[in-house]
């Protein structure tokens, strides 16, 4: 099914970078259509990573803190009062290399969208270990939502794995719940920032395992323990665990734009001038082009770069 | 419509509809239980005649949750003549939480 309207500006992604872009372009009367994504239980879902996070006390202007998906659906809303229109859907394919730019939605039509001009504000998804019987476990002590599952390891032996911001909010957020959550890192120090590296090392509940890895996951119906390695000692080993938070860091949700976009090794796209890309009227914002910084406030500022850019372009290139 | 269920009215709902049950675990601080919720109201509307869906707080019922080995949320069970056909871990699309119960209701 295609729709035969050409829009100004087509939005893909909904975090704060997208919603910040909606808000600029609404307000440029561009009318943006806004695909947000679709329901998930990974940060890969609209309003992006801050909907699996709690307080966000980093975003200026909320002195005293903002839940995430709170921010988010405020964000949403501020777009939605500027007549930005959204579709709970993903993109399954796109043509962007053509004057007139074509993106397909997973909807049951398979409805087409046109748009003179599109900005790619799709983000980053966490990733997973890939390691033995991680997704048969998954749901069953494995998780990817400390948000969503703390709440059944009251009292468990939990162990979140990872060593960068969310992975040791995660673990102050389970503290919650648990006597004491093991931070399993691979390396010898955290990513993290430091503000968050000493709350969590300081808090008697968090103890940490470090240069450990994941070998893998064992339990029958549910996780009992995991098998570690420690890459210093080079010794493998069994170690107790209910419930284990997946938090190793993200990439980009670039998949549906390869061989048209330009990307670097990792799969982040390249901006250059701003928010362009290497095409024509498409422009990326957020943290699908961001591997430094990532954080709410500056994918923001990007989503508003990109639709001033687009904007821009417009008006130059489309009468 | 969806109908809430505690501990009692579970096992009777589950046993006495003659239609496939299909039960959504969910709480009120959990995100992506919130984003599938009008998906559900909409599943429940359109097939009313084939499948009843109901929902239970694990908050407020932790014994049925650990039953049936919940340890995530959304989970949704679904019960054909009380015993358990499908379970679905996570929020998703329509689409793909029908393609799941295919064939199932």
């Amino acid at each position: 099914m295609s729709t035969d309207a050409v829009n100004e500006v087509v939005i893909i992604g909904s975090g704060p970078a997208g919603l910040t872009a909606a808000i600029y372009s609404a307000r440029a009367n561009l009318n943006p259509i806004i695909v947000e994504g679709e329901p998930s239980s990974n940060s890969d879902q609209p309003g992006g990573q801050l909907m699996l996070t709690t307080e966000v006390e980093n975003f200026p202007g909320f002195p005293e803190g903002i839940l995430g998906p709170e921010l988010m659906t405020r964000m949403k809303d501020q777009a939605i009062k500027f007549g930005a229109k959204f579709i709970t859907s993903k993109v399954t394919k796109v043509k962007l290399t053509d004057k007139i730019k074509r993106i397909w939605l997973s909807d049951e039509n398979e409805t087409e969208l046109l748009a003179h001009s599109v900005i790619i504000s799709t983000g980053a998804k966490s990733i997973m270990l890939n390691v033995e019987n991680e997704s048969r476990l998954l749901g069953y002590g494995v998780s990817t939502c400390a948000t969503c599952d703390g709440f059944f390891f009251r009292n468990k032996n939990i162990a979140v794995v990872g060593g960068g911001d969310s992975a040791l909010e995660e673990a102050i957020f389970l503290t919650k719940f648990a006597d004491k959550v093991t931070i399993i890192h691979r390396r010898d120090a955290f990513r993290a920032s430091k503000i968050m590296q000493q709350r969590a090392l300081s808090n008697e509940k968090i103890d940490v395992l470090w240069n450990t890895e994941i070998r893998a996951f064992n339990g029958e119906n549910s996780l009992n323990s995991v098998t570690l390695f420690n890459n210093l000692l080079n010794k493998e080993y069994e170690f107790d665990l209910d419930g284990a938070f997946v938090a190793i860091g993200h990439s980009p949700n670039t998949e549906i734009f390869q061989n048209q976009v330009l990307m670097d090794e990792n799969g982040y796209i390249i901006t250059n001038n701003g928010t362009k890309t290497n095409l024509e009227g498409v422009f990326a914002c957020g943290d699908v082009q961001d591997h430094m910084y990532k954080q709410a406030i500056t994918a923001a500022g990007s989503g508003c770069a990109a639709a001033i850019d687009t904007e821009k372009w417009l008006n130059n290139n489309i009468s | 419509m969806i109908t809430q269920l505690d501990e009692r009215g579970f096992d009777e709902l589950l046993f006495a509809t003659e239609v496939p049950v299909l039960v959504d675990f969910w709480a009120t601080w959990c995100g992506p239980c919130k984003a599938i919720a009008p998906i559900l109201e909409e599943i429940a509307s359109e097939y009313s005649d084939k499948l009843t869906i109901a929902k239970i707080d694990v908050d407020q019922n932790q014994q049925i949750a650990t039953r049936y080995n919940v340890q995530s949320i959304p989970t949704m069970i679904l019960f054909s003549q009380g015993q358990e056909s499908a379970r679905v871990i996570g929020s998703m699309s329509k689409q793909a939480l029908l393609k799941k119960l295919e064939g199932l209701f």
